[in-house]
């Protein structure tokens, strides 16, 4: 990533946070949240979080695409804030959906299905709207993913989540990718699990309408020197309550227009 | 239980309605009301509301989410019959006080245009008997004290029937896939739920038929017109006086409620 670094509001050794998380990955190891020992401001855990990705560059993975989280009212409140929070994805998260997901690479996994947009323009925020994130993008898609938490039983504050890159793990993409037309926020989903029904929602579960959400983080990224680039991803946010994944599990996700898509476990 | 105790358990959610005065549960006042008995108490109630000029515009199917199959410790859904005095005009309001605890659940409406009778009906026979769906929202109501109902008080209490709001733009249900209709229910223009119309039994069309076929147990057919509420795409949402609650279905179209 480029662009310009805002300054961290206090003297944190942001590399040392960072290395938390990244151990706490390498070794499927949960950790106390950053928030118990330090004073996070929003804008460090996004330096935080900047150097976490960096050590996924350094191996070799590339950032190909946005994602978002806390999108949903009710977890907004729940948390006590205003707004949703973003992260990024990584060639290393993409998981091919006819391989099972190997659980023993991953800490306490949980999936949510997601539209997934696929950019065609560049989205340089801020003043960034949904109008313009329609017409920057080329298709969207279902989309599975999912999030584990490096945190101890997915406890922790918006500070803590964004310096753990948004609880990114792997995600998944449906077949179908068909041009943004309509209103996104109607678009139904069905969430089952092992073929019972678990969940319902619509597309605004997510900030209203999942294009606000692309919108807000084009803008909020775009304040810190991001820009979303041509052919990136952006995961838009959970629309229901994530549900655990457990060994055997099969996960699948029908939209209206866009199809299905599922994830098993091994 | 008695029939005569049966006939007083009807009386006294008649009465609770009437005077809008809510009652313990009769869970805790009948011992032995199962669902059959509970079901021929809900016939009592309606019996008696027929009796007083009400007729019969359609039934509603409750309990079709897994969760609150699960919640309730029940293996299937439960159904209500809806009367013409329960229909609201889109735009009217809700009169303040006429209600004890409403509760809002969007609904993707089914109208018939030929009779269902069952058992035997299919899913097959349901596309083919409806005329179109259209946009609802139901009100549920309890004639039980704070809702602490059991399966067995909600079925005497007719499924906690209260009022329906039809809005009136009219599809036809071979153009959609009825599973997959988002529906975004909204209280005061604030996001209050969001859900699917397959939320229903995971199809509403199975709901319609599920009717159907439980009804021709007791040797009731859906009549040419009915309305019938295959249940809801989202929790129930409660609401106070002021409030305003507005569903929208996917590209089926939209339904408004005022509480006054």
């Amino acid at each position: 990533m480029s662009g310009n670094v805002p300054k961290a509001t206090t003297t944190l050794d942001v590399r040392g946070l960072a290395a938390r998380l990244i151990t706490a990955e390498d070794t499927r190891t949960d950790v106390l949240p950053l928030s118990r020992d330090v004073d996070l401001a929003v804008d460090d855990a996004y330096l935080v979080q900047r150097e976490v990705l960096r050590a996924k560059e350094e191996r070799g993975e590339r950032i190909i695409g946005g994602k978002l989280g806390l999108t949903s009212r009710a977890k907004q409140i729940d948390m006590g804030v205003d707004n949703p929070l973003y992260g990024f994805v990584t060639s290393g998260m993409l998981h091919d959906a006819t391989a099972p997901v190997d659980l023993s690479t991953l800490i306490h996994p949980r999936v949510e299905p997601e539209i997934v947009f696929v950019l065609k323009e560049e989205l340089a925020g801020p003043g960034i709207t949904p109008g313009d994130v329609l017409d920057a993008t080329a298709s969207v898609c279902a989309g599975l993913e999912i999030i584990d938490s490096r945190y101890q039983a997915f406890k922790f504050t918006l500070e803590d989540a964004v310096s753990d890159n948004a609880s990114s793990a792997l995600f998944v993409l449906g077949n179908e990718f068909v041009e943004p037309s309509g209103d996104l926020s109607l678009l139904g989903c069905l969430l089952q699990v092992n073929g019972k029904q678990v969940a319902t929602a619509a597309g605004a579960a997510v900030c209203g309408d999942p294009a606000q959400a692309v919108a807000w983080m084009a803008n909020a990224a775009g304040r810190r020197g991001t820009a979303l680039k041509p052919g990136w991803l952006v995961l838009s946010g959970g629309l229901t309550a994530a549900v655990p994944l457990r060994s055997g599990d099969c996960v699948s996700a029908d939209f209206s227009r866009l199809g299905g898509v599922s994830v098993r476990a091994r | 239980m008695h029939q005569n105790q049966l006939e007083e358990a009807a009386r006294r959610l008649t009465e609770a309605e009437r005077s809008r005065t809510p009652i313990t549960p009769l869970t805790q006042t009948y011992d032995g009301l199962d669902i059959p008995a509970a079901y021929e108490v809900q016939r009592a109630v309606i019996a008696e509301r027929i009796a007083g000029g009400a007729r019969v515009r359609g039934h509603k199917v409750g309990l079709t989410a897994a969760v609150m199959r699960e919640q309730f410790g029940v293996s299937e859904p439960d159904y209500g019959v809806l009367l013409d005095d329960m229909f609201l005009l889109e735009g009217s309001e809700v009169p303040a006080g006429s209600l004890l605890a409403p509760r809002v659940e969007p609904e993707l409406a089914f109208v018939l245009d030929r009779p269902l009778g069952g058992p035997g009906v299919t899913v097959a026979d349901v596309l083919r008997a409806t005329a179109f769906v259209t946009p609802s929202l139901e009100i549920i109501d309890s004639r039980i004290r704070n809702w602490e109902i059991t399966v067995h008080d909600s079925i005497a209490d007719n499924a906690s029937s209260a009022r329906v709001v039809l809005g009136g733009t009219a599809t036809d249900v071979r153009d959609i896939d009825p599973r997959l209709l988002g529906v975004v229910l909204r209280r005061n223009g604030e996001i209050a739920e969001t859900g699917a119309t397959g939320a229903a039994l995971g199809n509403p069309v199975s709901a319609v038929a599920w009717l159907a076929n439980k009804l021709g147990e007791f040797g009731v057919t859906l009549d040419e017109g009915s309305v019938v509420l295959p249940g809801s795409c989202t929790r129930a949402l409660p609401v106070s006086p002021g409030d305003h609650v507005r569903a929208d279905f996917g590209q089926v179209g939209s339904v408004g409620v005022v509480f006054a």
